[in-house]
């Protein structure tokens, strides 16, 4: 890279930063955690988690009710109206949503994003229609990644990875960016639960291809993981379930989550100041000095 | 009291929330005959330009609005979406905006071709006042609000912009012009400064 990887420098710089973001799931109105999408687990009442998560200021959540696709309910409204109205920060929604219809209500609801899967990979032109109506920055598709055993591809399956699309998820995702989303969440369906890291090879395929907003979920265990996903990538989703919900090797439940001071410090020594970034900063300590 | 206007594009009940907790006086406005004790509004917005602009016409609340706010001079503040429909028109649709501040809401370009800017500005960003401002009165140099949005107000001159944020190239992320104000960030999901700047708002 050969620029300075410390934001020590550029305190009086405004920059978007790296998001942190909690993913919640959804079962039978309870919280789990799954593994490899299986065994779900319950951890809690999601609304007493987003009230924990407003306390600690996250930068935004992400529920998905993995029940609502493969059960064929489609999206509840209640709970999707108790959650947004307890939320003090950014919420995204997935689970359930076929229609243009079920994604303005839930955006009329107080979500700020809704996210889509299943529905758009069969039916593409859902997006557009979508995102005509709600316009671009609320429209997240997600798509659930496995790798292959042979090969080391990359396939984007369904219905909480029971159907496999055998489509491949970088030109999935280049192909949902060019009917209208403005989003990406890579899940990965192998690091699930795992705790072991995010799989980076998956990040830097999908992130070459598009151009939109890229969130990844799947494999952070630790804050280290987030730094190394930021250091990679610098401006990213960084999203995380187990992390923000388990605590320690027995995986007892605790929520918790990095303050500003910690997040600030992880931002610092793992982002790199771009080219461009370098050069502007270059002129401003420069202006400063004369 | 704070009318929060639902023409059902936008965080209504995030905002109703908020002041509840400042214990100041707001509701929520579906129609017009609900404007008629308001002494400030709110409009949010989250969608599409267009189909926002059609939403609030539909409401029957247009003409009470711009009543209210451009002869009584009732204070408004518009949030993201809703600081875009204050001006003339946007690049994001064909339907002509509130017209109550001179200007157009614009798309972002990439500066460069080589290393294009991601789109949508999504998540924290910094704000840099221009001027005092009773709206960000307090508000601390790093604090940071949630954006989300492709595009941005352009003013006809530069008076009217309050604080601006960068994003590959610095853009108006705060307005106000006499009794209109907007931000196109979302106060409503941004923690303590959100609360900050939505407190200041009530003060005006």
């Amino acid at each position: 890279m050969g620029y300075p990887t410390s934001r020590e420098f550029c305190k009086d710089i405004a920059m978007l930063n790296p998001r942190i973001i909690p993913c919640l799931l959804v079962k039978n109105k309870g919280l789990v955690k799954t593994i490899n999408f299986k065994n779900p687990k319950y951890v809690g009442d999601p609304i007493n988690a987003v009230r924990i998560f407003n306390e600690k200021e996250v930068d935004e959540l992400i529920v998905l009710d993995i029940d609502a696709t493969t059960g064929k309910r489609g999206p509840d409204y209640k709970m999707i109206e108790d959650l947004a109205a307890e939320c003090r920060m950014p919420l995204c929604y997935g689970g359930g949503i076929k229609t243009v219809d079920q994604a303005e209500k839930i955006i009329g609801l107080g979500v700020e994003k809704v996210a889509i899967s299943s529905a758009v990979i069969e039916n593409p032109e859902l997006i557009t229609i979508i995102t005509e109506r709600l316009g671009n920055q609320s429209v997240v598709v997600v798509l659930d990644v496995k790798k292959t055993l042979l090969g080391g591809m990359y396939e984007v399956w369904t219905h909480n990875g029971q159907k496999n699309t055998g489509k491949c998820a970088s030109e999935l995702a280049l192909q949902m960016e060019k009917l209208g989303a403005g989003e990406i969440v890579i899940n990965s369906i192998d690091n699930d639960g795992m705790m072991k890291g995010y799989d980076l090879a998956l990040v830097e395929k999908v992130r070459e291809s598009i151009s939109v907003q890229l969130t990844i979920l799947g494999g952070a265990g630790s804050l280290q993981d987030i730094g190394r996903l930021i250091n990679k990538c610098g401006v990213i989703g960084a999203a995380a379930g187990s992390l923000f919900v388990f605590k320690g090797v027995y995986r007892a439940v605790l929520i918790n989550y990095p303050n500003r001071a910690e997040k600030d410090a992880l931002i610092e020594e793992n982002y790199h100041i771009s080219e461009k970034l370098y050069s502007n900063l270059n002129t401003f300590i420069n202006i400063k000095k004369s | 009291m704070i009318a929060i206007i639902n023409y059902g594009m936008g965080n209504v009940k995030a905002f109703a929330d908020v002041y509840k907790n400042l214990n100041i006086p707001a509701v929520i406005v579906r129609q017009a005959d609900g404007l008629k004790y308001a002494n400030k509004v709110i409009l949010p917005g989250v969608g599409a330009f267009d189909h926002a602009m059609q939403r609030l016409q539909k409401s029957g609340m247009r003409p009470f609005l711009d009543e209210m706010v451009l002869h009584r001079h009732v204070p408004v503040l518009g949030i993201c979406v809703g600081m875009q429909m204050l001006a003339c028109s946007s690049e994001e649709g064909r339907l002509p905006g509130l017209g109550w501040i001179d200007g157009e809401v614009k798309r972002f370009k990439p500066s460069s071709i080589e290393n294009p800017m991601r789109l949508p500005h999504m998540g924290w960003n910094n704000i840099k006042p221009l001027k005092s401002n009773t709206l960000l009165q307090g508000i601390d140099l790093d604090a940071r609000f949630y954006f989300l949005h492709s595009y941005f107000f352009q003013g006809h001159g530069n008076e009217d912009i309050i604080a601006v944020t960068d994003y590959d190239g610095e853009f108006a992320s705060a307005v106000n012009c006499e009794n209109i104000y907007g931000v196109q960030f979302h106060p409503e999901k941004s923690h303590q400064w959100g609360i900050r700047l939505l407190e200041n708002f009530a003060k005006i």
